[in-house]
């Protein structure tokens, strides 16, 4: 995997191609590290903003939570190396059943 | 630890039995544990039967029948069908997908001893107070309301008994997608595997449904909360929503094996290629992704709305599509083959029809506007016992006979076999057939007896026969058993002679190492690919080298007695002054051995090279 250390004692790593990876990988958690406190400090804006109501707020901050959660399993918990096909499926369906048992109580039962 | 020791003393036989991690020792623990609930579960539906054999009966009082009855289905289906399907699993599909072991023996343990204290916990209700009485489905306005101590054993016992099951789905997934041999791709595993795959993905996201309904329930009993109690601001519906959640997706988690099952034994039996095998595998998944969108089917009359009703109806009646395509393919697969009516063919070969009946009854069921009538009678009774017992306990017979050799290296008797299915089909026919009818004629479900002159008396007898040729047929499976076991006659690798998948590659029973060199899969039915090229066995994917093996452990074992405890802690903390002190006692018990399972490292154990080159010839027993 991509993320390995580059001291792997395998004669066959490619070291320079290793660096380059790491690099770039740095440069990409940097960015979204920085767009992560952007959007932070937007959600805190909003929530702070006489001129929103309710309405507007609640569903927007929800969006940047979305956004956020998707920055943290791509790029700092590497979902979006080879490898992670598994993983994000059991995710997404995890994520499924739980979204339809939600809706279901909210519509079915407390509507 | 010895890999040659032949005979052992019996304590020496149990501590192995307390300590092991091999996946195939604890299929057979899963069997004898899940065969002796099954035992239990039968003998409270025997007496469920001869309550209701006359009208008026007396054999057993109101309260002790609901007892009965609640206890019949919880065991069945809890300590009884899942255990033995995980039996199945365990003993066969690491061994289908050429891997050494599941991919972490230690929780496999751990599985089955939660799985095991559970069911102790829970029948232990028997003997102190009574069991539970609000049904298997426990709905919140009973369970609430029940005294003594019944619900209390049922919500700490399944929630005991449910971890071990999460856990167990949990390894076989990774085991499947992490452990497969060289070649074994996705599309070349056989259908057994894939269902055991799909079925554990189930358990994954159905059983926390279930724990969180549970620790409600727990709370509400135990630590007076009001998550049920519609006078304290709680939904009583609530519990009925997540007990469904995780109750339908629980029907096919017991069926899905059973297909899987089936599908091996036409395609050995009709000695072809399962027909239409990736639509085989399509329909799988699907049956897996549409069972989480239909729960509510059995709400229907709880007043969700005619919105709500009508999308559960439709999605419901979705399912029966890919369940079809399942049954065509069967039938396609022994279409033009060459059939051998062994005891495992038998049972699937009745299983077609029987099946069927079942989900014929099911569609109609979904249609909600009729579930007005149906609901609640006994009509619902028929149809899970059709697709149940007609599905998920045919497949166990047939498993039992097809890999008892696999599991114990000597056949079961076909002649006995033969006739315990004989017995059996016309016994569950007998039983559950006439019932359909009794449900319509308006017999209720959950009943302890009914007045005589309505029109029930001679179809209840007729039933209450039907389930004594079931007693006789399971008796005479057991008599089998014992023979077999005393004739302790071996059997080779391939004792059905058409053997397709990996399994029947190796000796049976395998060596606890199960293969000497990972084999290489060149396609589907990778043995019979072999057996076709004129090969003995596998090739080899890898030179023979040093296995590393796992260490057995006893912390296993521990970390769920801790539990147990524990519960009984929880269960008597209100009306007595240990509650609290015993609770805590038996959290440190479990916390502690995970604690030492953590810090102590244990890296297992390597067989070398040299001991594996010894005992070349196959045959031999490891
Ligand atoms: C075509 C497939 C199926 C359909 C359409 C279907 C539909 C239904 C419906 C609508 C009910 C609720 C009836 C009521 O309470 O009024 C029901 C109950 C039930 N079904 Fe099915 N079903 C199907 C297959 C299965 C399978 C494969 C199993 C198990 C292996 C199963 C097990 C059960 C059980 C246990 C109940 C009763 C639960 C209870 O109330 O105690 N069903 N089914
Ligand atoms: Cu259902």
């Amino acid at each position: 995997m991509a993320n390995q250390q580059p001291n792997s004692g395998n004669p066959r790593v490619d070291i320079e191609y290793r660096r380059k990876k790491s690099a770039e990988e740095m440069r990409h958690q940097v960015i979204t590290f920085a767009l992560m406190i952007f959007l932070t400090i937007v959600a805190f804006v909003a929530a702070g903003y006489e001129g929103f109501s309710g309405w507007f707020v609640v569903p927007f901050i929800l969006i940047l939570a979305l956004v956020q959660v998707v920055f943290q399993l791509y790029y700092f918990m590497h979902m979006s190396h080879k490898g992670h096909e598994a993983p994000a499926m059991f995710l997404y369906s995890g994520a499924f059943v739980g979204f339809i048992t939600i809706i279901a109580f909210l519509t079915v039962i407390w509507w | 630890m010895s890999t040659l020791a032949q005979k052992k003393g019996f304590g020496a036989v149990l501590w192995d039995y307390l300590t092991t991690v091999d996946h195939k020792k604890i299929a057979i623990l899963y069997l004898i544990a899940g065969g002796f609930f099954f035992l239990l579960g039968g003998l409270e539906a025997m007496f469920i039967r001869i309550q209701l054999a006359v009208p008026n009966n007396d054999f057993v009082s109101a309260g002790l029948y609901n007892e009965i009855l609640t206890m019949h289905g919880t065991t069945m289906i809890f300590l009884a069908a899942m255990p033995l399907i995980f039996a199945f699993m365990n003993a066969v599909m690491p061994l289908q997908i050429g891997a050494r072991d599941v991919a972490f023996p230690f929780l496999n343990s751990l599985g089955f001893w939660l799985f095991f204290f559970g069911g102790v916990f829970l029948n232990l209700s028997w003997f102190l107070g009574g069991a539970p009485d609000a049904g298997w489905t426990s709905y919140a306005s009973l369970s609430i309301a029940s005294e003594g101590h019944g619900i209390d054993f049922y919500a700490l016992g399944l929630q005991i008994s449910g971890a071990g099951t999460l856990i167990g789905g949990i390894n076989f997934l990774v085991t499947i997608i992490n452990m497969r041999a060289p070649g074994m791709t996705y599309m070349r595993m056989p259908l057994f595997t894939w269902t055991t795959f799909v079925t554990s993905a189930l358990i994954l996201f159905a059983f926390p449904a279930l724990t969180v309904g549970l620790f409600l329930l727990i709370f509400d009993r135990m630590f007076g909360s009001n998550f049920f109690d519609p006078a304290m601001g709680g939904n009583t519906i609530i519990w009925e929503h997540f007990f469904w959640i995780f109750g339908h997706p629980e029907v096919y988690i017991l069926v899905l094996p059973a297909f899987g099952i089936f599908s091996e034994i036409f395609a050995i039996f009709s000695r072809k290629r399962l027909f239409g095998y990736s639509s085989m595998v399509f329909a799988t998944v699907l049956i897996g992704f549409l069972g989480f969108m239909v729960w509510a089917h059995h709400m229907f009359t709880t007043g969700m709305g005619p919105i709500a009703n009508a999308i559960f109806a439709v999605a419901t009646m979705a399912i029966a599509v890919p369940t079809g395509i399942k049954i065509f393919n069967w039938l396609f697969t022994m279409w033009g083959g060459s059939i051998t009516f062994t005891t495992p063919m038998l049972w699937a070969i009745a299983f077609i029809p029987s099946f069927v009946a079942g989900g014929v009854t099911g569609v109609m069921l979904a249609s909600a506007a009729q579930d007005y009538q149906y609901h609640d009678s006994y009509f619902v009774v028929a149809h899970f016992h059709y697709v149940i017992v007609g599905g998920v306990v045919f497949a166990l017979f047939a498993g039992a006979h097809l890999y008892w050799p696999k599991m114990f290296g000597t056949m079961l008797s076909e002649f006995l076999g033969k006739i315990t299915f004989v017995l059996f089909f016309i016994g569950f026919h007998l039983t559950f057939f006439i019932q359909h009818f009794l449900g319509l004629w308006g017999m209720p479900r959950r009943i302890f007896t009914y007045l005589p002159g309505q029109g029930f008396d001679t179809s209840n007898m007729v039933s209450t026969v039907g389930a004594f040729f079931m007693a006789a047929a399971v008796i005479i499976l057991l008599i089998n058993v014992v023979i077999t076991s005393v004739k302790n006659e071996k059997v080779g690798n391939d004792p059905w002679g058409d053997g397709r998948t990996l399994e029947w590659a190796i000796p049976s029973p395998p060596p606890f190492y199960n293969f000497k060199q990972l084999p290489l899969v060149r396609g589907l039915d990778a043995y019979w690919l072999e057996k076709m090229e004129g090969k003995k066995g596998m090739s080899p994917a890898e030179p023979l080298g040093d296995i590393h093996m796992p260490n057995n452990s006893f912390v296993p074992f521990v970390i769920s007695f801790g539990l147990f405890v524990a519960a009984f802690g929880a269960m008597y903390h209100n009306e007595h002054s240990w509650g609290i002190p015993v609770l805590i006692v038996g959290m440190l018990i479990t916390l502690g051995s995970m604690f030492v399972r953590s810090v102590k490292d244990d890296h297992g154990y390597h067989i070398h090279k040299e001991d594996l080159e010894d005992n070349n010839d196959k045959g031999v027993k490891a």
